[in-house]
Protein backbone atom coordinates (compact mmCIF):
# COMPACT_ATOMS: atom_id res chain seq x y z
CA UNK A 1 0.00 0.00 0.00
CA UNK A 2 1.12 4.14 -0.29
CA UNK A 3 1.62 5.79 2.93
CA UNK A 4 1.96 9.36 2.75
CA UNK A 5 3.15 11.25 5.78
CA UNK A 6 5.55 14.65 6.55
CA UNK A 7 8.85 13.07 7.35
CA UNK A 8 10.51 15.52 9.25
CA UNK A 9 8.87 18.17 7.38
CA UNK A 10 9.19 17.02 4.24
CA UNK A 11 5.96 15.81 2.23
CA UNK A 12 6.64 11.64 1.57
CA UNK A 13 4.87 8.74 0.14
CA UNK A 14 6.25 5.62 -0.12
CA UNK A 15 5.20 2.34 -0.99
CA UNK A 16 5.04 0.01 1.83
CA UNK A 17 4.09 -3.73 3.09
CA UNK A 18 1.27 -3.42 5.90
CA UNK A 19 3.53 -5.70 8.09
CA UNK A 20 6.33 -3.52 7.82
CA UNK A 21 7.03 -1.16 11.33
CA UNK A 22 7.64 2.23 11.08
CA UNK A 23 11.34 1.36 12.09
CA UNK A 24 12.08 -0.92 8.96
CA UNK A 25 10.80 1.53 6.81
CA UNK A 26 12.75 4.45 8.19
CA UNK A 27 15.82 3.01 8.34
CA UNK A 28 16.18 0.43 5.55
CA UNK A 29 14.29 2.86 2.96
CA UNK A 30 14.88 6.29 4.75
CA UNK A 31 17.76 5.56 5.20
CA UNK A 32 17.53 7.58 8.74
CA UNK A 33 19.68 5.74 11.04
CA UNK A 34 19.34 7.57 14.16
CA UNK A 35 16.51 5.53 14.34
CA UNK A 36 17.76 3.07 16.86
CA UNK A 37 17.08 -0.91 17.51
CA UNK A 38 17.29 -2.75 20.70
CA UNK A 39 14.43 -4.02 22.75
CA UNK A 40 11.95 -4.57 20.24
CA UNK A 41 9.32 -4.55 22.87
CA UNK A 42 8.48 -1.10 23.72
CA UNK A 43 10.61 -1.23 26.85
CA UNK A 44 14.05 0.43 26.16
CA UNK A 45 12.88 3.50 23.95
CA UNK A 46 16.35 3.48 21.76
CA UNK A 47 13.60 3.73 18.80
CA UNK A 48 11.26 6.36 19.72
CA UNK A 49 10.34 8.91 17.34
CA UNK A 50 7.37 11.07 17.02
CA UNK A 51 4.19 10.99 15.43
CA UNK A 52 2.10 13.95 15.53
CA UNK A 53 4.47 15.15 18.59
CA UNK A 54 3.77 12.45 20.44
CA UNK A 55 6.76 9.94 21.33
CA UNK A 56 6.29 6.30 20.04
CA UNK A 57 7.80 2.87 19.61
CA UNK A 58 8.90 2.69 15.95
CA UNK A 59 9.96 -1.06 16.45
CA UNK A 60 6.36 -2.15 17.13
CA UNK A 61 4.50 0.74 15.68
CA UNK A 62 3.66 -0.28 11.91
CA UNK A 63 4.53 2.36 9.36
CA UNK A 64 0.62 1.72 8.08
CA UNK A 65 -0.43 4.20 11.29
CA UNK A 66 1.27 6.73 10.13
CA UNK A 67 -0.87 8.17 6.64
CA UNK A 68 -1.63 11.59 6.86
CA UNK A 69 0.75 12.24 10.07
CA UNK A 70 3.62 13.93 11.00
CA UNK A 71 6.84 12.24 11.86
CA UNK A 72 9.93 13.59 13.35
CA UNK A 73 13.05 11.70 13.84
CA UNK A 74 16.49 13.00 15.59
CA UNK A 75 17.70 13.57 11.70
CA UNK A 76 14.96 16.60 11.72
CA UNK A 77 15.81 18.69 14.64
CA UNK A 78 18.77 20.60 13.81
CA UNK A 79 17.43 23.92 11.48
CA UNK A 80 18.29 24.40 7.91
CA UNK A 81 21.90 26.02 8.61
CA UNK A 82 22.58 22.96 10.90
CA UNK A 83 21.83 24.44 13.82
CA UNK A 84 21.43 22.15 16.95
CA UNK A 85 17.85 21.98 19.03
CA UNK A 86 18.59 23.18 22.34
CA UNK A 87 17.87 19.93 23.51
CA UNK A 88 20.96 18.26 21.24
CA UNK A 89 23.21 20.99 22.37
CA UNK A 90 22.42 20.40 26.24
CA UNK A 91 23.53 16.47 25.55
CA UNK A 92 26.51 17.65 24.49
CA UNK A 93 27.51 20.69 26.63
CA UNK A 94 26.57 18.02 29.84
CA UNK A 95 27.98 14.99 28.13
CA UNK A 96 24.61 13.20 28.49
CA UNK A 97 25.86 9.54 26.54
CA UNK A 98 28.63 7.79 26.89
CA UNK A 99 28.08 5.15 23.59
CA UNK A 100 25.31 7.11 22.64
CA UNK A 101 22.68 4.57 21.23
CA UNK A 102 19.82 5.78 23.51
CA UNK A 103 20.38 9.44 23.02
CA UNK A 104 18.33 9.86 19.68
CA UNK A 105 15.56 8.52 21.46
CA UNK A 106 16.26 9.96 24.76
CA UNK A 107 16.37 13.71 22.74
CA UNK A 108 12.91 13.21 21.09
CA UNK A 109 11.16 11.97 24.42
CA UNK A 110 12.55 14.67 26.08
CA UNK A 111 11.54 17.21 23.16
CA UNK A 112 7.65 15.60 23.18
CA UNK A 113 7.59 16.93 26.65
CA UNK A 114 8.93 20.32 26.73
CA UNK A 115 7.56 20.81 23.68
CA UNK A 116 4.20 20.45 25.73
CA UNK A 117 5.47 21.66 28.79
CA UNK A 118 8.81 23.42 28.84
CA UNK A 119 8.27 24.63 32.78
CA UNK A 120 8.09 20.86 33.71
CA UNK A 121 9.19 19.70 37.14
CA UNK A 122 12.16 17.75 37.83
CA UNK A 123 10.18 14.82 39.09
CA UNK A 124 7.26 15.32 35.24
CA UNK A 125 10.50 14.86 33.92
CA UNK A 126 11.70 11.46 35.02
CA UNK A 127 8.02 10.56 35.23
CA UNK A 128 8.29 11.63 31.71
CA UNK A 129 11.61 9.58 30.89
CA UNK A 130 11.34 6.94 33.21
CA UNK A 131 10.74 4.25 29.81
CA UNK A 132 13.94 5.27 28.12
CA UNK A 133 16.80 3.35 29.47
CA UNK A 134 20.39 4.18 29.34
CA UNK A 135 23.16 1.46 30.67
CA UNK A 136 26.16 4.26 30.64
CA UNK A 137 25.11 7.52 32.07
CA UNK A 138 23.31 6.81 35.65
CA UNK A 139 20.72 9.27 33.79
CA UNK A 140 21.91 12.62 36.07
CA UNK A 141 23.22 14.05 32.88
CA UNK A 142 20.39 13.59 31.23
CA UNK A 143 18.42 14.99 33.60
CA UNK A 144 20.86 18.49 33.65
CA UNK A 145 20.46 18.72 29.90
CA UNK A 146 16.60 18.27 29.63
CA UNK A 147 16.77 20.82 32.69
CA UNK A 148 19.18 23.64 30.62
CA UNK A 149 16.80 22.64 27.21
CA UNK A 150 13.90 23.79 29.35
CA UNK A 151 15.30 26.84 30.77
CA UNK A 152 16.13 28.20 27.19
CA UNK A 153 13.11 26.95 25.38
CA UNK A 154 11.10 28.91 28.16
CA UNK A 155 13.78 31.89 27.49
CA UNK A 156 12.29 31.83 23.94
CA UNK A 157 8.93 31.94 24.35
CA UNK B 1 15.52 -6.37 13.09
CA UNK B 2 12.61 -8.70 13.78
CA UNK B 3 10.02 -8.77 10.34
CA UNK B 4 6.56 -9.56 10.96
CA UNK B 5 5.27 -13.03 8.91
CA UNK B 6 2.56 -11.32 6.27
CA UNK B 7 -0.96 -10.53 6.96
CA UNK B 8 -3.99 -8.25 5.69
CA UNK B 9 -5.29 -4.79 7.38
CA UNK B 10 -8.98 -4.80 6.69
CA UNK B 11 -10.82 -1.11 8.03
CA UNK B 12 -14.51 -1.85 9.00
CA UNK B 13 -16.30 1.45 9.10
CA UNK B 14 -18.37 -0.01 12.22
CA UNK B 15 -18.44 -2.43 15.02
CA UNK B 16 -21.09 -4.62 13.42
CA UNK B 17 -18.93 -5.12 10.32
CA UNK B 18 -15.57 -5.95 12.63
CA UNK B 19 -18.11 -8.72 13.87
CA UNK B 20 -18.52 -9.88 10.50
CA UNK B 21 -15.17 -9.75 9.29
CA UNK B 22 -13.58 -11.57 12.62
CA UNK B 23 -16.42 -14.39 12.13
CA UNK B 24 -15.57 -14.19 8.29
CA UNK B 25 -12.07 -15.40 8.81
CA UNK B 26 -11.98 -16.82 11.75
CA UNK B 27 -9.06 -18.21 13.77
CA UNK B 28 -6.96 -16.34 10.99
CA UNK B 29 -8.27 -12.95 12.50
CA UNK B 30 -7.96 -10.71 14.97
CA UNK B 31 -8.70 -6.95 16.35
CA UNK B 32 -6.12 -4.88 16.04
CA UNK B 33 -6.42 -2.28 18.49
CA UNK B 34 -3.37 -0.17 19.10
CA UNK B 35 -0.72 -3.13 18.67
CA UNK B 36 1.25 -2.84 21.72
CA UNK B 37 0.99 -5.98 22.69
CA UNK B 38 -0.62 -7.65 19.62
CA UNK B 39 2.53 -7.09 17.04
CA UNK B 40 4.80 -8.35 20.11
CA UNK B 41 3.34 -11.43 20.56
CA UNK B 42 3.00 -11.69 16.55
CA UNK B 43 6.68 -10.90 16.38
CA UNK B 44 7.09 -13.85 18.92
CA UNK B 45 4.93 -15.89 16.39
CA UNK B 46 2.63 -16.58 19.51
CA UNK B 47 -0.33 -15.45 17.66
CA UNK B 48 -0.19 -15.84 13.57
CA UNK B 49 -3.30 -13.79 12.18
CA UNK B 50 -3.57 -13.72 8.55
CA UNK B 51 -5.91 -10.87 8.84
CA UNK B 52 -5.87 -7.83 11.13
CA UNK B 53 -9.11 -6.22 11.43
CA UNK B 54 -8.38 -2.19 12.63
CA UNK B 55 -10.47 -1.15 15.33
CA UNK B 56 -9.02 1.76 15.46
CA UNK B 57 -10.52 3.47 12.31
CA UNK B 58 -14.37 3.02 13.20
CA UNK B 59 -15.67 6.47 13.86
CA UNK B 60 -17.01 7.29 17.18
CA UNK B 61 -15.06 4.01 19.18
CA UNK B 62 -12.09 6.50 21.00
CA UNK B 63 -15.37 8.48 22.84
CA UNK B 64 -14.63 9.55 26.42
CA UNK B 65 -18.31 10.77 27.68
CA UNK B 66 -20.33 10.72 31.33
CA UNK B 67 -23.60 9.24 30.97
CA UNK B 68 -26.00 8.43 33.39
CA UNK B 69 -23.30 8.92 36.11
CA UNK B 70 -21.01 6.56 34.88
CA UNK B 71 -18.02 7.02 32.42
CA UNK B 72 -18.49 5.39 28.77
CA UNK B 73 -15.09 5.47 27.25
CA UNK B 74 -14.68 4.13 23.66
CA UNK B 75 -12.74 1.02 23.62
CA UNK B 76 -10.10 2.56 20.72
CA UNK B 77 -9.46 5.21 23.76
CA UNK B 78 -5.69 5.45 24.56
CA UNK B 79 -4.68 5.35 27.88
CA UNK B 80 -2.47 8.85 27.44
CA UNK B 81 -6.55 9.89 26.05
CA UNK B 82 -7.84 8.38 29.29
CA UNK B 83 -5.55 10.27 31.35
CA UNK B 84 -5.90 13.24 29.91
CA UNK B 85 -9.42 13.37 29.71
CA UNK B 86 -11.19 15.51 32.16
CA UNK B 87 -14.38 14.10 32.15
CA UNK B 88 -11.87 11.17 33.77
CA UNK B 89 -10.20 13.47 36.12
CA UNK B 90 -13.59 14.73 37.23
CA UNK B 91 -15.53 11.96 37.76
CA UNK B 92 -12.75 9.32 38.54
CA UNK B 93 -9.29 10.34 39.11
CA UNK B 94 -8.18 6.82 40.84
CA UNK B 95 -8.39 5.51 36.64
CA UNK B 96 -6.70 8.98 35.61
CA UNK B 97 -4.07 8.20 37.68
CA UNK B 98 -3.30 5.10 36.95
CA UNK B 99 -3.52 5.50 33.30
CA UNK B 100 -0.82 8.32 33.81
CA UNK B 101 1.53 5.38 34.74
CA UNK B 102 0.51 2.38 32.31
CA UNK B 103 3.68 1.51 30.65
CA UNK B 104 5.71 4.23 29.24
CA UNK B 105 4.45 7.24 27.42
CA UNK B 106 5.27 5.53 24.22
CA UNK B 107 2.80 2.62 25.09
CA UNK B 108 0.63 4.64 26.63
CA UNK B 109 0.03 7.22 23.31
CA UNK B 110 -0.48 4.09 21.12
CA UNK B 111 -2.30 1.12 23.25
CA UNK B 112 -5.65 1.29 24.00
CA UNK B 113 -8.01 0.59 27.15
CA UNK B 114 -10.14 -2.09 25.10
CA UNK B 115 -7.21 -3.69 23.59
CA UNK B 116 -5.56 -3.86 27.16
CA UNK B 117 -8.18 -5.80 28.41
CA UNK B 118 -9.28 -8.30 25.49
CA UNK B 119 -5.55 -9.30 25.89
CA UNK B 120 -6.03 -10.09 29.18
CA UNK B 121 -2.17 -10.16 29.85
CA UNK B 122 -1.88 -10.77 33.79
CA UNK B 123 0.29 -7.74 34.62
CA UNK B 124 -2.29 -5.38 33.43
CA UNK B 125 -2.75 -2.34 35.65
CA UNK B 126 -6.24 -1.16 34.13
CA UNK B 127 -8.28 -4.66 34.53
CA UNK B 128 -6.81 -4.85 38.45
CA UNK B 129 -8.37 -1.28 39.00
CA UNK B 130 -11.53 -1.49 36.97
CA UNK B 131 -12.71 -5.26 39.22
CA UNK B 132 -12.59 -2.78 42.51
CA UNK B 133 -14.42 0.54 40.63
CA UNK B 134 -17.21 -1.66 39.51
CA UNK B 135 -16.17 -1.24 35.89
CA UNK B 136 -18.43 -3.22 33.24
CA UNK B 137 -17.78 -3.64 29.40
CA UNK B 138 -20.18 -3.80 26.35
CA UNK B 139 -19.83 -6.61 23.91
CA UNK B 140 -21.37 -6.62 20.33
CA UNK B 141 -21.52 -8.95 17.61
CA UNK B 142 -23.71 -9.36 14.94
CA UNK B 143 -26.34 -11.75 17.56
CA UNK B 144 -26.46 -8.68 19.85
CA UNK B 145 -24.81 -6.33 22.42
CA UNK B 146 -24.40 -7.94 26.16
CA UNK B 147 -22.87 -5.94 29.34
CA UNK B 148 -20.36 -7.70 31.50
CA UNK B 149 -18.21 -7.45 34.41
CA UNK B 150 -14.74 -7.10 33.76
CA UNK B 151 -14.50 -9.86 36.27
CA UNK B 152 -16.78 -12.02 34.02
CA UNK B 153 -14.47 -10.80 30.92
CA UNK B 154 -11.49 -12.21 31.86
CA UNK B 155 -10.37 -16.03 31.95
CA UNK B 156 -7.10 -16.06 32.55
CA UNK B 157 -3.28 -15.44 31.56
CA UNK B 158 -4.46 -13.78 28.38
CA UNK B 159 -7.55 -15.30 27.68
CA UNK B 160 -10.77 -13.65 27.59
CA UNK B 161 -14.28 -14.74 27.35
CA UNK B 162 -14.79 -13.41 24.20
CA UNK B 163 -16.81 -15.49 21.66
CA UNK B 164 -15.90 -15.71 18.21
CA UNK B 165 -16.87 -12.85 16.60
CA UNK B 166 -17.59 -10.60 19.57
CA UNK B 167 -15.65 -7.30 19.87
CA UNK B 168 -15.19 -5.31 22.85
CA UNK B 169 -16.51 -1.85 22.21
CA UNK B 170 -17.32 0.37 25.17
CA UNK B 171 -15.82 0.42 29.19
CA UNK B 172 -18.65 1.67 31.51
CA UNK B 173 -17.04 2.93 35.06
CA UNK B 174 -19.45 3.85 37.61
CA UNK B 175 -18.56 7.79 38.70
CA UNK B 176 -16.73 8.25 42.37
CA UNK B 177 -19.25 9.37 44.48
CA UNK B 178 -17.94 11.56 47.45
CA UNK B 179 -18.58 9.07 49.68
CA UNK B 180 -15.88 6.80 47.98
CA UNK B 181 -12.50 6.41 48.64
CA UNK B 182 -9.97 4.51 45.80
CA UNK B 183 -6.50 4.37 45.05
CA UNK B 184 -4.27 1.54 42.84
CA UNK B 185 -0.56 1.37 43.72
CA UNK B 186 1.96 -0.90 41.65
CA UNK B 187 5.38 -2.02 42.44
CA UNK B 188 8.59 -2.16 39.79
CA UNK B 189 11.61 -3.20 39.28
CA UNK B 190 11.17 -5.05 36.03
CA UNK B 191 9.78 -4.67 32.50
CA UNK B 192 6.63 -5.34 34.37
CA UNK B 193 4.53 -4.42 37.52
CA UNK B 194 5.79 -7.18 39.84
CA UNK B 195 2.37 -5.84 42.23
CA UNK B 196 -0.75 -4.10 41.23
CA UNK B 197 -3.15 -3.59 44.19
CA UNK B 198 -6.68 -2.17 44.00
CA UNK B 199 -8.86 -0.54 46.92
CA UNK B 200 -12.18 1.17 46.69
CA UNK B 201 -13.99 2.12 49.97
CA UNK B 202 -17.26 3.28 50.75
CA UNK B 203 -17.47 5.72 53.83
CA UNK B 204 -20.17 7.71 54.52
CA UNK B 205 -18.18 9.62 57.31
CA UNK B 206 -15.08 11.06 56.12
CA UNK B 207 -13.20 7.64 56.76
CA UNK B 208 -14.30 7.03 60.01
CA UNK B 209 -16.56 3.84 59.31
CA UNK B 210 -16.38 1.74 55.93
CA UNK B 211 -19.36 0.37 54.62
CA UNK B 212 -18.69 -1.37 51.83
CA UNK B 213 -15.13 -2.32 50.30
CA UNK B 214 -13.58 -3.84 47.46
CA UNK B 215 -10.06 -4.80 46.81
CA UNK B 216 -8.00 -6.88 43.91
CA UNK B 217 -4.23 -7.70 43.48
CA UNK B 218 -2.78 -7.77 39.78
CA UNK B 219 0.51 -9.34 38.43
CA UNK B 220 1.34 -11.93 41.30
CA UNK B 221 -1.08 -13.86 39.64
CA UNK B 222 -2.41 -15.53 36.30
CA UNK B 223 -4.90 -13.06 36.62
CA UNK B 224 -6.16 -9.61 38.61
CA UNK B 225 -7.99 -11.35 41.48
CA UNK B 226 -10.85 -9.86 43.72
CA UNK B 227 -10.41 -10.59 47.53
CA UNK B 228 -13.34 -11.00 48.43
CA UNK B 229 -12.84 -12.67 51.94
CA UNK B 230 -10.69 -9.67 52.83
CA UNK B 231 -13.45 -7.42 51.76
CA UNK B 232 -15.27 -8.30 54.77
CA UNK B 233 -12.28 -8.06 57.15
CA UNK B 234 -12.19 -4.04 55.35
CA UNK B 235 -15.59 -2.87 56.50
CA UNK B 236 -16.00 -1.69 59.61
CA UNK B 237 -14.60 1.30 62.09
CA UNK B 238 -11.28 2.93 60.81
CA UNK B 239 -9.37 1.47 63.85
CA UNK B 240 -10.77 -2.05 63.62
CA UNK B 241 -9.87 -1.78 59.56
CA UNK B 242 -6.55 -0.64 60.45
CA UNK B 243 -5.94 -3.40 62.67
CA UNK B 244 -7.26 -6.06 60.78
CA UNK B 245 -5.11 -5.49 57.81
CA UNK B 246 -2.75 -7.32 58.09
CA UNK B 247 -5.19 -10.30 58.41
CA UNK B 248 -6.70 -9.04 55.48
CA UNK B 249 -3.48 -8.64 53.29
CA UNK B 250 -3.55 -12.75 53.66
CA UNK B 251 -7.09 -13.00 52.91
CA UNK B 252 -5.84 -11.18 49.65
CA UNK B 253 -2.91 -13.60 49.13
CA UNK B 254 -5.32 -16.46 49.55
CA UNK B 255 -7.87 -15.71 47.45
CA UNK B 256 -4.94 -15.48 44.27
CA UNK B 257 -2.95 -18.01 42.99
CA UNK B 258 0.37 -16.38 43.89
CA UNK B 259 2.85 -17.54 41.13
CA UNK B 260 6.69 -18.39 41.89
CA UNK B 261 8.26 -16.55 38.77
CA UNK B 262 10.97 -15.11 37.41
CA UNK B 263 9.69 -12.05 39.80
CA UNK B 264 10.14 -13.63 42.73
CA UNK B 265 8.54 -16.44 45.00
CA UNK B 266 5.02 -16.53 46.08
CA UNK B 267 6.42 -15.63 49.61
CA UNK B 268 7.58 -12.47 48.50
CA UNK B 269 4.59 -11.70 46.58
CA UNK B 270 2.34 -12.32 49.69
CA UNK B 271 5.04 -10.31 51.59
CA UNK B 272 4.62 -7.29 48.73
CA UNK B 273 0.93 -7.48 49.07
CA UNK B 274 1.09 -6.76 53.40
CA UNK B 275 3.13 -3.78 52.64
CA UNK B 276 1.12 -2.41 49.67
CA UNK B 277 -2.35 -3.17 51.84
CA UNK B 278 -0.66 -0.44 54.27
CA UNK B 279 -0.15 1.79 51.68
CA UNK B 280 -2.48 1.86 49.02
CA UNK B 281 -5.23 2.21 52.43
CA UNK B 282 -3.49 5.35 53.54
CA UNK B 283 -3.26 6.47 49.81
CA UNK B 284 -7.04 6.05 49.29
CA UNK B 285 -7.37 8.12 52.42
CA UNK B 286 -5.37 10.54 51.53
CA UNK B 287 -3.28 10.31 54.53
CA UNK B 288 0.78 10.93 54.49
CA UNK B 289 2.28 7.57 53.39
CA UNK B 290 5.10 8.35 55.83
Amino acid sequence: MNVSFELNGKQTTLEIEQRESLAEVLRGRCRLTGVKISCEAQVCGSCTVLVDDLPVSACTLLAYEVRGKRVTTIEGLADDSGRLHPLQQAFLDHFSFQCGYCTPGMILAAKALLDENSAATDAEIVAHMNGNLCRCTGYLPILKAIRQAANQLRGQK
Amino acid sequence: MTTLSRFEIHQPTCALEASQMLAHYGEEAGIYAGGTELLLAMKHSALNYRHLIDLKVVPGLNSIDMRNGSLEIGATSTHRSIERSPNVQQHQPALAEMESQVANVRVRATGTLGGNLCFAEPHSDPATLLLVLGGSVKIESAAGAREIPVSELIAGAYASNLQPGEILTKITVPSAKPTHRSAYMKFQIHERPTLGLGLWLDTPDEGRTFTSARVAVGCVCPFPTRGLNAEKLLTGSHADVEKRLSEAADAIADAADLLDDHEGSAEYKRHLIHVFLQRVFRKALGESLA
